[in-house]
């Protein structure tokens, strides 16, 4: 039995809107999956919930005229994870979102309730962050988009006012065209996990798929918030595809990231894994893009002496 | 059909189809909800309640704190009880505890008319304390001028014992040769938690006349009626206890948990039914956990290989409250002492320490996989040492056939430990893959590895055996079958069902097993623990059933006007002993047994068989493993347990325990641990930071069998039901031992923990 004081249901984005302005204890709930829990632990014991359950305009996915992508952010993950525009045209999303939790919680939890949750291990976030994603936030006095750059203000706190409601997330034309990209998730198990770290790959190759045009990298779990890796970034542009860019990047990343020490991983640890998740990331975003990889992948394939049994 | 045959479980269509009741699905609606609050300190004393604001909480019926409760001690372990009271369990704990001895002990309770009244009360409970520091670990507890748990037991030592065979002094004989070689290590396992799927739950009430009824999911219903009667100072008749179908136990279950209090909540509150539903944070702070054991050991070897002589000093984590307390780690010692032979001799010396930390009882094992750690690490260390293939070091020092305790009199009767392990080596290919494996370089390495060990069956003679079955024939020839052993999702009932058609001469079909304990209606038995169902429960029945066997029998040579001798039942038929001719079906029979105008008879049998025997059971796990040295992850490539349980009464039974227990093994030696924080506060107490590996984290289990028949058996049979878990983390660390060199000393093998030792060996 959960304790929640009242569930309002709101009707649509503007009902939900006026709720929260009307009570400003209120708590906004979509899948629940992160709202029941703190219910269940005593932490938002007895709260006032405003619903966003099956609010229409909040949910699918869809290509605008400009080729921007829109996803409503009440989609589930698991409905994102099949999506034919998604699995198109940024499968790095579906691959990042198809990590998260177990089967029952990728049906019910969603992507918007990911990044509003505001923590730093949210599968899907550092996967946006390399998409450039775009967040429109509404509220009483309209409506403001924000990059997901400038979206998380530290662990659990984001700019959203207690008044609004994420109403889409919407990715670029010229953010995923002709890009590649690769999430990897470390957990200390392979399903029901919350990832000791994340690992989000972009990258665009050249013509000739020799060298980097571009790439974006950005990790979960690294610091207080979801970090892109700006300056590793772009000094990997024009270099050429090998195990000297891969351990370039690996060194670099470590320059930008703060990771901490908790019971769960020491920082030893976690920048052990960040230089090891950058490489196998780009070594594996990088051969999706076509370009050649062989013998950079040295964590595949068991060899002695040679001989790799199958 | 009977023992042997692959029989599907006789539970298995209302479980699979959700029909099967379990407690909470018994539970009247209009019951009471009980909370408990907890400590949120580790160690000190209550110095008092404010309880106003969670008083006002609408729907709160009582609350009831520490100094309610009546003033008697009582310990909870299920173990049976002992007429001599130096034998007698500690007992050291009151229903609710002013002394707060860990972070989440039972200090009130709140009785509520629903679940949020009684948790928004709980929540609103200010409690005063006096604070001690936390003493978490034996580190801690054994420091000069800690602070004292039990007063009764300075030092925090609950007990030591100490135990030697030949010389008995290691040092004398690792002194008295040149050349010997010597290992001297300390190894270390860590505190994990049964994660059965059903929480503990219970409900009680008083019946009409004043009677306490418990509704319970626990292991041993006859125990917990004697338990909850000692801690309320009651009667035992007073109290029935009824177990239903349980969702799993591991022996966490194999202890009085929350009966004694949910009973008292009861009376409390006027006799009304009470429930408690505990929750899984609950159950990881607040119930029992596995011993954190460690162990200094040392071995002298000869350069030939053999075993001259092994020494051990264990220090087991016990926790806040006495539990089973030294049964456990007296348990290890005896299992190294057991399983190799030390040519001049060895000594043990084991210590269980109180600490300001989650009890410690059984768990499925009872300190064994701790021992077959340290022992099994300390093998391969040996053979390393030594330059001698694992295995064949084994074979030169293991426990011989026939073995015979010098202790405990617990003699090895039907021996297939070697057997095991050749089948074992066949199966994996040993031989090819450790020499495949040498010598490799790169980020990923392959390894191989094993382990073996003993188990005994049942705990003849450390304590009673007693078991009681009763069997009732029908008005249609059908059985009504009644053990006081209990179903624990191990499949008790229908080996129990193979047991009776065979011994009975029925076809399964015919027998119907009463699958719920009731104390006031069950014949006594002590229940599920200790792998001692299938053979000492199994006497009972086969006793029982052969009682039975000879009342129709004679009831039939009185219908057909034939010798008793001459007559057999087989296929519910009353048949000819020698040309197997039907003669007269059972039912015939049991109509005219019951209904005859000239001779009426009730054709039952009841018999209880006082087990003063006990054997060896034993086996091997091997493991391949493919470790990826950046990410300090080992993935299982082929796991394989090799055992030795006598004759399987239910093949596909067995091997689904196996699976089990293996699963089991898997998250003991790579991801489970519950850990602490500085104030004594578990850290991760949920099933999302405690690691159990997942069905994606599951390699292949593959299970093989040695069966030699045991003669003290009642069908051959001896100890299975936990021996599964027992060799798997070893064999793990010894497969990772083999591929990367690095000798992992202490569990879980978790990659944090790989990755610094790997970066120490300079591998990474």
């Amino acid at each position: 039995m959960y304790d929640i004081e009242t569930l309002y249901q709101a009707k649509d984005v503007g009902d939900a809107v006026e709720a929260l302005k009307k009570n400003p204890n209120a708590v906004l709930i979509s899948g629940g999956t992160d709202v029941l829990i703190q219910i269940r632990e005593g932490k938002l014991a007895g709260a006032s919930l405003v619903s966003l359950h099956n609010i229409k305009e909040l949910k699918g996915i869809r290509m605008e005229e400009d080729q921007t992508i829109w996803i409503g952010p009440a989609s589930s993950f698991s409905s994102i994870a099949n999506d034919p525009i998604i699995l198109d045209k940024i499968p790095v999303l579906a691959e990042a979102v198809d990590t998260v939790g177990g089967p029952q919680i990728r049906n019910m939890g969603t992507i918007g309730g990911n990044v509003c949750n505001g923590v730093t291990s949210a599968d899907s976030a550092s996967t946006q962050f390399v998409l450039n994603a775009r967040l429109e936030l509404t509220g009483p006095s309209g409506i403001r988009q924000v990059p997901i750059s400038e979206f998380y203000t530290g662990p659990g706190r984001t700019v959203r006012s207690h008044d609004e409601v994420l109403t889409g997330i919407r990715i670029a034309r010229e953010d995923y065209e002709g890009y590649f990209g690769c999430y990897v998730k470390y957990g200390k198990r392979k399903a029901m996990e919350i990832a000791t770290l994340g690992c989000a790959v972009l990258v665009k190759v050249t013509e000739d798929k020799k060298r980097i045009e571009d790439l974006r990298i950005a990790f979960g779990v690294a610091a207080p918030t979801p970090i892109r890796c700006y300056k590793t970034e772009e000094g990997a542009k024009g270099m050429e595809i090998g195990n000297d860019l891969l351990c370039f990047v690996a060194e670099n990343v470590q320059s930008e990231v703060n990771p901490r020490s908790s019971w769960r991983a020491s920082k030893e640890f976690r920048l052990l894994l960040i230089q090891e998740m950058a490489k196998r990331g780009l070594a594996e975003a990088l051969g999706r893009a076509g370009a050649d990889v062989t013998g950079l992948k040295y964590w595949e394939n068991w060899q002695n002496g040679g001989e790799i049994d199958a | 059909m009977g023992v042997g045959a692959k029989t599907t479980r006789v539970d298995a269509y209302a479980k699979v189809t959700g029909q099967a009741k379990y407690t909470a699905d018994l539970m009247p609606e209009d019951a009471l909800c009980a909370k408990v609050v907890h400590s949120t300190i580790a160690n000190g004393w209550v110095k008092g309640f404010d309880l106003e604001e969670a008083q006002k909480v609408s729907g709160v019926v009582k609350i009831v704190t520490c100094f309610d409760v009546p003033d008697i001690l009582f310990g909870t372990p299920g173990h049976p009880w002992s007429v001599e009271k130096a034998h007698q369990d500690v007992q050291d704990r009151k229903l609710l505890n002013q002394r707060v001895r860990l972070y989440g002990d039972d200090i009130a309770a709140v009785i509520a008319e629903n679940e949020v009244a009684a948790a928004r009360a709980a929540r609103l409970i200010r409690v005063e304390y006096e604070e001690l520091p936390p003493i978490p670990e034996v580190e801690d507890a054994m420091k000069e001028g800690a602070s004292v748990l039990h007063e009764e037991k300075a030092g925090n030592i609950l007990a030591h014992s100490r135990m030697t065979v030949g010389e008995g002094d290691f040092e004398k004989s690792a002194g008295e040769e040149e050349d010997l070689l010597i290992l001297d290590k300390v190894y270390q396992t860590q505190r994990v938690q049964h994660c059965h799927l059903e929480l503990p739950v219970s409900f009680a009430y008083q019946d009409g006349n004043g009677k306490l009824v418990i509704v319970t999911s626990t292991q041993i219903p006859h125990i917990v009626r004697r338990v909850v009667g000692q801690a309320l100072g009651m009667d035992w008749g007073q109290i029935r206890i009824i177990k239903p179908y349980i969702g799993g136990g591991f022996g966490n279950k194999q202890d009085v948990l929350y009966e004694p209090l949910n009973a008292f909540l009861c009376l409390q509150a006027g006799g009304r039914c009470v429930k408690m539903e505990i929750s899984r944070e609950e159950t990881f702070t607040s119930t029992r956990v596995r011993h954190a054991i460690k162990c200094h050991v040392k071995a002298a070897v000869r350069k030939d290989g053999t075993l001259v002589a092994r020494k051990l000093e264990a220090y087991s984590n016990q926790g806040g409250y006495a539990s089973h307390g030294h049964s456990i780690v007296a348990n290890m010692a005896n299992m190294f002492k057991q399983l190799y032979h030390d040519e001049k001799g060895m000594e043990a010396d084991s210590y269980t320490v109180y600490t300001s930390s989650a009890s410690a009882g059984a768990m499925r094992g009872y300190g064994i996989p701790q021992a077959d750690f340290v022992t099994e690490a300390m093998t391969d260390d040996i053979a390393r040492m030594l330059h001698m293939d694992p295995l064949e070091y084994r074979l030169k020092n293991c426990m011989e056939d026939g073995y015979r305790d010098p202790h405990t009199g617990i003699t090895f009767h039907s021996y297939g430990l070697r057997q095991c392990i050749e089948k074992g080596r066949e199966k994996m290919h040993w031989d090819e893959k450790r020499r495949l494996y040498k010598d490799q370089t790169g980020m990923i390495r392959r390894g191989i590895g094993m382990a073996i060990f003993c188990y005994k069956t049942g705990v003849y003679p450390i304590s009673l055996e007693t078991a009681s079955c009763r069997m009732v024939l029908n008005q249609d020839g059908s059985i009504q079958l009644q053990m006081g052993a209990t179903e624990i999702g191990q499949g008790a009932d229908t080996v129990f069902t193979q047991m009776a058609a065979e011994s009975l001469g029925f076809t399964e079909d015919k027998i119907y097993i009463v699958s719920t304990q009731d104390t006031d209606i069950t014949p006594f038995d002590t229940g599920a623990y200790a792998s001692r169902q299938t053979y000492v429960s199994g006497m009972a029945l086969k006793q029982t059933a052969q009682m039975l066997k000879e009342r129709i029998l004679e009831y039939a040579s009185e219908m057909l006007d034939l010798a008793a001798d001459t007559l057999d039942i087989r296929n519910n038929e009353v048949v000819d002993k020698k040309s197997g001719d039907s003669l007269l079906s059972m039912k015939e029979l049991a109509t005219e047994a019951f209904y005859s105008l000239s001779h009426s008879v009730h054709l039952t049998a009841e018999s209880t068989f006082h087990c003063k025997n006990n054997t060896f059971s034993s086996g091997a796990c091997f493991a391949e493993v493919e470790v990826d040295l950046a990410y300090g992850q080992v993935k299982v490539l082929k796991i394989l347990n090799v055992h030795d349980s006598g004759i399987l009464i239910n093949p596909k039974l067995a091997e689904a325990q196996v699976h089990g227990g293996m699963s089991m093994g898997l998250g003991y030696g790579l991801g489970e641990c519950l850990m602490y924080d500085k104030n004594g506060k578990p850290l991760n107490g949920n099933l999302l930071d405690y690691k159990m590996p997942t069905a994606m984290d599951t390699p292949n289990l593959d299970v093989e069998f040695v069966e030699v028949e045991d003669p003290t058996a009642p069908y051959g049979n001896k100890a299975l039901g936990e021996p599964p878990a027992i060799p798997v983390a070893p064999a793990l660390r010894n497969a990772v031992l083999h591929a990367t060199g690095v000798a992992v000393d202490s569990l879980p093998m978790d990659p944090q923990k790989l990755t610094e030792a790997f970066k120490k060996a300079h591998l990474i």
